[in-house]
């Protein structure tokens, strides 16, 4: 039937895509533990990813953490519960603001910049003069770039941590008036392990997600100027989107009893 | 225009290779071959499929039919590091330079050497220098960023990349586009001193005739995915072949129609 022939093309193109990123996929990781690794690279794109990241990334957690502690305010000052908000800042921070608000801030920064260079590395064809000198492309520029976001983001997101729960006590002690010590021991007493590692393994799958998303699109970019800027887009894109996604199915997997 | 008289194997055979990018056919039963030694220009209009043949032999584009060998070894479908040891014999000028920009000119010259072979990085260094030095560069460019350098400048370190790795083969992927007529001659003289002395076989691309007379032991025409003439240099100019006069005298009117639309 007609119409069914449209839904079957754009099912196809879809499976053949998600065959194409995976077997990019695989091969960029299997690259990842197969020496020899360019160690100078990898400590590169660390740099790039975790450490000129950390100014946006940190503005973005101490501003978060504030508007977490006042709007906490305003609405748990109705019911007389604003012992409450040191608890739901650093559980909103650690377990999702955190993880989340970093990816998508370092998916922009990082991952089109990522999608950028490998894309401008393709079109003028100097990806495949590294071929040409015995060089696999996905062992200098892919898997270095997988390796420093999987390891990078997880620090970064660490640090987002505090710096976010600094944001939510600087508000509650010098603008709602609480308690310094009662405001930390809260905080202490309530954070788990379990919050603060669910918040790093995702910062670890959203590291993978973002540099993936920036070198499949960077490699397989064609067509010049206009070309690099779509994989630029496509990458940002679809990394925000599968960092939503996923982030929904690790909270499952961690918190859902 | 295959074997040598010692019996030898050619450097490159190819035999029958067939390419397509959906319906255009590229190359349609393509045979070539490259003695050792030899320098072949491969000359043909623009869309011709000249660069999908200099990528098909570097493994970039795997060709649908056909046989490619290189000293007598099949290189069509070779993967890792067979791949990779038959790669070290080639070097390749690009047509754009295609060096790395996040790189500074020392280290994209000595680039083959430092990954490739595992060189010290002072001692490729020293080499990238003396590469520079054959292609006319100081050892002060070296440190430049490749966004710094002139186009003819460009050329002449994509030329000593090619070189770094004393290859056994290089591919000239159009020397001489986009520049003037006397650097154009410059680049040409330097890819007759450089591959003399080291004794490669060559194979270019181009579509500058200056450039193929200068370079070339034996000139192949490549039209509709065949080589349609091949010959030594000094008969290109009596090759009793219609296409071949029409292109290197270039002429609109002949046998060779140009697409001047889409089909």
């Amino acid at each position: 039937m007609p119409i069914l022939q449209p839904i079957g093309r754009t099912l196809l193109i879809f499976f053949a895509a998600a065959g194409r990123l995976s077997m990019f996929a695989a091969n960029g990781l299997s690259h990842c533990v197969r020496p020899p690794l360019y160690f100078r690279l990898i400590a590169r794109q660390m740099i790039d990813i975790g450490y000129y990241s950390l100014p946006v990334v940190g503005l973005t957690a101490i501003f978060t953490g504030m508007v977490l502690a006042l709007q906490s305010y305003t609405g748990f000052a109705r019911f007389a519960a604003e012992s409450a908000i040191p608890n739901v800042v650093v559980i909103s921070i650690t377990r999702e603001l955190g993880p989340v608000l970093a990816g998508l801030m370092v998916a922009g920064r990082v991952g089109a910049a990522m999608a950028a260079e490998i894309g401008t590395m393709r079109v003028t064809e100097q990806i495949d003069a590294l071929d040409t000198l015995a060089t696999n492309p996905f062992k200098y520029l892919v898997a270095p770039r997988l390796i420093a976001g999987i390891t990078t983001l997880p620090i970064l997101v660490f640090i987002a941590d505090i710096i976010g729960v600094f944001g939510g006590y600087v508000v509650s002690i010098y603008k709602l008036g609480f308690n310094p010590t009662t405001y930390l021991k809260n905080t202490v007493d309530f954070v788990q392990t379990e919050d603060v590692v669910s918040g790093l393994v995702k910062a670890a799958v959203f590291g993978f997600l973002i540099t993936l998303m920036g070198c499949y699109h960077g490699y397989n970019s064609k067509g010049g100027a206009q070309g690099v800027g779509a994989a630029t887009t496509n990458a940002v894109v679809s990394a925000s989107i599968l960092i939503l996604c996923c982030n929904y199915f690790i909270t499952e997997m961690f918190f859902a009893r | 225009m295959s074997e040598k008289a010692n019996g030898a194997p050619p450097k490159i055979q190819i035999r029958g290779l067939h390419k397509s990018f959906g319906p255009k056919v590229v190359l349609d039963g393509l045979d070539l071959d490259v003695a050792v030694g030899e320098s072949v220009v491969v000359i043909g209009g623009s869309g011709t499929g000249k660069s999908v043949l200099l990528k098909c032999i570097l493994g970039l584009l795997r060709p649908e039919a056909g046989s490619i060998k290189i000293d007598g070894e099949e290189v069509v479908g070779l993967r890792g590091g067979d791949r990779d040891r038959v790669m070290r014999k080639f070097g390749m000028l690009f047509q754009n330079a295609a060096l790395f920009d996040s790189l500074p000119v020392w280290e994209n010259v000595a680039f083959g050497l430092i990954q490739g072979e595992g060189m010290d990085r002072d001692e490729a260094k020293k080499n990238a220098i003396e590469k520079l030095a054959a292609v006319g560069l100081g050892a002060e460019v070296g440190e430049l960023s490749p966004a710094e350098l002139s186009g003819g400048m460009r050329k002449r370190v994509g030329l000593a990349r090619a070189i770094a790795i004393t290859p056994e083969i290089i591919f000239f992927d159009e020397p001489t586009t986009g520049l003037d007529p006397i650097m154009g001659d410059v680049i040409n003289d330097l890819i007759v001193k450089c591959v003399r002395e080291l004794g490669a076989s060559t194979l270019s691309i181009t579509h500058d005739m200056a450039s193929a007379r200068k370079i070339a032991h034996r000139v192949a025409m490549l039209y509709h995915g065949k080589i349609i003439w091949a010959g030594p240099v000094a008969q290109i100019d009596n090759s009793a072949n219609d296409y071949v006069d029409q292109f290197i005298h270039g002429r609109a009117e002949g046998p060779i129609q140009m697409q001047v639309r889409a089909d």
